[in-house]
């Protein structure tokens, strides 16, 4: 007996609402016709038949939110099937549980964690600007986050305009400027033609006649095509113009891995930018900071690299809910107090510091978790006074692992906290090979959980 | 549909644009400014006090001043490539600070911190001096594209060569220039060889002012030894972007009497082609001869200019070799603005 099952709309959907059943029980369906219609917070989609027949059960209510994708949503008896065999019970389970924490993947509840609640390691974004003990806080989504800060950026300063590749009547490849279009009208939210070189140049050029313009890049893989204009007009132009001539703007995109798409669109570029002076280069992984960390960016009076994570788009967590909630470049965020080890992480690599730090604390190993947050200029400052406490140090990344932000940090803490260490530094980075598109090879080519723990344990001298 | 200019067929006098007795000696004084400076640049490049490349304009003096000339001062914004220095003295930058730039030093227009390549200036709106080959193309798009959103009413004056016409990001600009109709006049300057390579041995088609025929850019084909024909079609390609029309295309057909660069003994061309051009094409004899047939001036009129000129040459050469170099704490500065 065929199975309707929840489609995944994007590799990395993970789950949707089922917005509208458009067949009934005992509906003929053949293939091609649209049974319903589902929804995420990124795109909509039809859920076409491919298999003909009676529809015996609908499994999953119309209005339902968070349906897993391959969830079994409807039965479709075949001519000559019968009906009552049991349908399997359990959809598939989610690969590895949402982690318990503020920054959750999904609304759901948490999975029962093995973690004692109390020994919980706990974001609070309060603690990183001068907010009120008492603000309000709300729940939002990282694309939304975004999409705040530039639809307030663009309300403050009419230089400020944003451009890239379906950024307004498309409402955005992953929906990060969705509205602004409607909002700001075509003269700033500006649809460019497959260019990338060519607008990010002409982005630098109207940056340097004194406008504010935010590029973005459909993703930063495509970026590559436009590093000249990045690096070599707007990075250096400050210098080299004996400080004559700003560029300020932001390139913003999402960056890092994405989901089986392989190793043309799947790499971290973190290590690459942060390498330039010049650049100022942020990666947030939170809300909070995405949002606070985007409308500094749009201020700055410097070209910013501006790291997103398509994976993290649809994360949410607690944003400050204040007129102005703008946080400062180049200071990390100490997500969790601790004193026996240091792990240094950002962006999507705090998903898998996070996860490890809580099964670590769970054991008893008492982690300081530093999320870096800005990349360019490193906050080492935060880092090394925190070594200095725990005398370990794990680095988190994504990227590869040659010249890149652990190997970065390790060499700045052997240079000003040699003598503090009671362990080597170790690094869990992105394996050393272009990102492969086989599922169980990408996982592997991925940084996990596990290492982080072993590393941990490594340091620590635990076995 | 890019047409053929008026100025590609203005071989017979009756179609060449006339200059008045004062345009004459202005483009006349603008022009001896670039040769001499120039000049004076490649003499001290060759007593070590110029370092890396060092591209000099002698040779392509009319294209930058009949241009600049049929420019709005102050309110146009010009971009260029490495070879720049011309187009800093025609648009009223400090000849001391361009020499001091090219010889590192800290009273340069970048604080000796650019070189040869990389000056600047907000005020005059010349944005350089860019160094990778074509990158000025779209980031002189961007100036139009700002001109355009604030509605300031200016155009942007972009300049490449030859070679850069073979660049990527040059047609990323024109079909983006002409999607917005953004007001940019792109010059190219042509003068037959990208460094050692010819135009015949780099490009399919070697009619530049076609480059942009498949995005609707009209493009003219310009005599750029000729100061007059220069500020004709300019004006007339000015206009054109500032009334909303566009970009616009000219290609100058010109001619670099040095190397590509210092170091370039020029190998690639014969000794005669050159000598052809400097005896019969000169921008600056041309205007001279002009002058003199008019009768409006005299020899010595024109030697008292050549007198004032050498002096602010020589002036700039002295405040290039006497400033002092930058302060080592410079090494540090201009990378960020600090918020």
């Amino acid at each position: 007996m065929p199975q309707i099952l929840m489609p995944a709309l994007s590799p990395t959907m993970e789950e949707g609402k089922l917005a509208k059943w458009l067949v009934k029980v005992g509906d003929v369906v053949k293939s091609g016709d649209v049974l319903a219609e589902i929804e995420t917070d990124k795109a909509t989609m039809e859920v076409e038949s491919v298999d003909e027949g009676t529809v015996s059960e609908i499994l999953v209510a119309e209005g339902t939110e968070g349906v897993k994708v391959n969830t079994p949503i409807a039965l479709v008896l075949a001519e000559g099937e019968q009906a009552g065999e049991a349908p399997p019970a359990a959809p598939a389970a989610a690969e590895e549980p949402a982690p318990s924490m503020v920054q959750a993947e999904t609304p759901a509840p948490a999975p029962a964690a093995a973690a004692p609640v109390a020994a919980a390691p706990k974001f609070e974004p309060q603690a990183d600007p001068d907010l009120p003990a008492d603000v309000e806080m709300v729940e939002m989504t990282v694309r939304q986050a975004l999409n705040e800060a530039m639809a307030e950026e663009l309300r403050r300063d009419k230089d400020v305009f944003i451009m890239g590749e379906e950024v307004a009547e498309y409402q955005g490849a992953y929906k990060v400027t969705q509205g602004l279009l409607q909002e700001f009208g075509p003269e700033r939210v500006i649809d460019t033609p497959i260019t990338e070189h060519g607008f990010a140049g002409l982005a630098v050029g109207a940056a340097f006649a004194g406008l504010k313009p935010v590029v973005e890049f459909m993703t930063w893989n495509f970026a590559m095509q436009a590093i000249d204009q990045i690096i070599n007009s707007a990075a250096k132009q400050l210098y080299m113009s004996g400080g004559q001539v700003k560029a300020p703007m932001v390139f913003r995109g999402p960056n890092g891995v994405a989901a089986r798409v392989a190793a043309q669109h799947s790499q971290d570029y973190s290590a690459w930018y942060s390498h330039v002076p010049g650049l100022t280069v942020i990666a947030p992984y939170s809300a909070a900071d995405a949002k606070g960390l985007l409308k500094a960016a749009i201020r700055s009076p410097n070209p910013v690299v501006f790291l997103e994570n398509e994976i993290l788009y649809g994360s949410t967590g607690l944003v400050p809910k204040v007129d102005d909630f703008v946080l400062p470049i180049g200071k990390a965020r100490i997500a969790r107090k601790g004193a026996d080890v240091t792990i240094v992480s950002f962006s999507m690599g705090m998903r898998y510091a996070t996860q490890a730090t809580e099964k670590l604390v769970a054991a008893g190993v008492d982690v300081e978790l530093i999320d870096l947050r800005t990349l360019r200029p490193l906050d080492s400052d935060t880092v090394i006074e925190s070594v200095k406490k725990t005398g370990r140090l794990v680095t988190v990344e994504e990227g590869w692992p040659q010249g890149g932000i652990g190997a970065e940090l390790s060499a700045r803490v052997m240079e000003q906290a040699f003598d503090y260490l009671d362990a080597p530094v170790l690094r869990v980075t992105g394996k050393d090979v272009p990102m492969p598109y086989a599922a169980n090879l990408e996982k592997l080519a991925l940084p996990n959980v596990d290492e982080v723990i072993a590393a941990v344990n490594a340091v620590t001298y635990r076995s | 549909m890019a047409r053929k200019a008026t100025a590609t067929k203005a071989k017979t006098q009756a179609n060449v644009p006339q200059f008045t007795n004062e345009q004459e000696l202005e483009a006349f004084r603008e022009m001896l400014l670039i040769r001499r400076f120039e000049e004076k640049a490649g003499q001290m490049y060759g007593m070590g006090l110029i370092g890396g490349f060092c591209h000099l304009y002698i040779g392509q003096e009319a294209v930058v001043t009949g241009i600049t000339m049929a420019s709005e001062k102050g309110k146009d914004a010009q971009i260029t490539g490495y070879r720049d220095h011309g187009h800093m003295l025609v648009m009223g930058l400090d000849p001391k600070g361009v020499m001091a730039e090219l010889t590192g030093r800290q009273g340069g227009l970048s604080k000796g911190k650019g070189g040869s390549m990389h000056m600047f200036s907000n005020e005059h709106r010349f944005y350089g001096g860019n160094g990778i080959v074509g990158a000025q193309a779209s980031l002189g798009t961007g100036l139009a594209f700002a001109s355009k959103y604030t509605g300031d009413g200016s155009v942007s004056i972009t300049y490449f060569g030859d070679g850069a016409a073979n660049q990527g990001q040059v047609y990323e600009s024109f079909n983006m220039a002409k999607l917005w109709n953004l007001p940019v006049v792109y010059i190219i300057e042509n003068n037959k060889y990208a460094m050692g390579t010819s135009i015949e041995r780099a490009a399919a088609t070697t009619d530049f002012s076609m480059r942009g025929a498949s995005f609707n850019i009209p493009g003219e084909q310009v005599d750029g030894m000729d100061v007059r024909m220069v500020f004709d079609a300019a004006k007339r390609a000015i206009e054109h972007a500032r009334s909303g029309k566009g970009p616009y295309i000219l290609e100058m057909l010109t001619y670099r009497y040095r190397g590509h660069s210092m170091s370039d003994p020029a190998k690639y061309r014969t000794k005669d082609e050159v000598t052809k051009y400097r005896q019969e094409r000169d921008p600056i004899e041309q205007v001279r001869a002009r002058l003199l047939e008019a009768g409006t001036v005299t020899e010595e009129d024109l030697k008292k200019i050549e007198t004032d000129i050498r002096a602010i040459v020589t002036e700039a050469a002295d405040f290039a070799t006497n400033d002092p170099e930058p302060d080592p704490s410079e090494l540090w500065t201009d990378i960020t603005i600090e918020a």
